[in-house]
């Protein structure tokens, strides 16, 4: 239990100082690195809590795919970054103040447990095969918001695609509609002229 | 050894309020910033997360990690198009600071 406990606080001093290098630090790219790190110890975390399916879809979904497309799209603008961080500490009042209120409320809420000797004990994680758990109810409980999620996923390749298409104006191709539309006048035009006589 | 305990649900619901608290206070200290902004929700939802996951170890209950896997899909389809907006408004716009976006001020 108490090497448990160790990792706990190892993994939480990472995650939080992680989050905290998110929000401060200079350069996106850095900023997108801190959070692959933290989304890895929040794999940890989740890991320790029994959730193993959801762990490895946090890092191969979320550190494999979204973070990429964050790098991406960071190396993609031609940004001045440091242009966008005028004013930075004049908002470091505000921030940390919201942040702390935030943080007393919810504390606020959960020190009463924290008062009361430990009434629920950590449940043992439910035994067996945590993926094959989280699939069976996933095909046979939630089968209907799988597909509705399934639809969004479909719904968000989409828009992201016909968000960012561009289209060339070089690119030559056929307008079908034109092509049905034609006449034979305006394709052909018969002049009638003069005929000419030759000169002996 | 009494301050280190095993982990309990408040610890891992102190942690998930501090993440959420970081994020929050990140979204007002980069207020220009649409990427970090994206960044900062992001970290939101994983604290959320880890709430979800840490209420569903401590009571035994499978449906917040079904709920987890929800909130993880439609988290992604957000981002993508999150940064499909922003390159968009890189493209018209030429910057990604929040202040200029004032067209529709009137």
């Amino acid at each position: 239990m108490t090497f448990q406990a160790i990792l706990f606080y190892v993994f939480a001093a990472i995650l939080v100082f992680a989050a905290l290098r998110v929000i401060t630090a200079r350069n996106p790219v850095h900023s997108a690195l801190w959070l692959v790190l933290s989304f890895f110890t929040a794999a940890a975390h989740w890991l320790m809590l029994g959730a193993e399916f959801l762990a490895i879809v946090l890092v191969l979904v979320y550190v494999g795919a979204v973070m990429v497309l964050f790098l991406f799209v960071i190396m993609m603008l031609d940004v001045n970054f440091e242009h966008l961080r005028r004013g930075f500490r004049s908002y470091v009042p505000v921030g940390a103040t919201v942040g702390v209120l935030v943080l007393i409320e919810m504390a606020l809420v959960l020190v009463g447990s924290y008062l009361k000797p430990a009434v629920a004990p950590a449940a043992a994680p439910p035994p067996g095969d945590n993926t094959k758990a989280l699939g069976r109810l996933l095909y046979t409980d939630y089968a209907y918001p799988l597909e509705i999620a399934a639809v969004i996923l479909l719904v968000a390749i989409i828009a992201a695609i016909v968000l960012t298409h561009r289209k060339r104006k070089q690119t030559k191709h056929q307008d079908p509609g034109e092509q049905v539309k034609v006449r034979s006048r305006d394709r052909l035009r018969v002049v009638s002229m003069p005929s000419e006589k030759r000169e002996r | 050894m009494s301050i280190i305990v095993a982990p309990t649900l408040s610890h891992y619901l102190v942690l998930g309020a501090i993440l959420f608290a970081t994020s929050m206070a990140g979204i007002f200290l980069n207020r220009r910033n649409v990427i970090i902004l994206l960044m900062a929700i992001e970290l939101m939802l994983l604290a959320v997360n880890l709430n979800f996951i840490a209420f569903a170890s401590f009571l035994g209950d499978m449906a917040g990690q079904v709920f987890v896997f929800f909130i993880l899909t439609v988290a992604a389809a957000e981002s993508a198009i999150g940064l499909a907006i922003l390159v968009l408004l890189f493209r018209n716009v030429g910057s990604i600071d929040v202040e200029d976006l004032d067209h529709l001020k009137g």
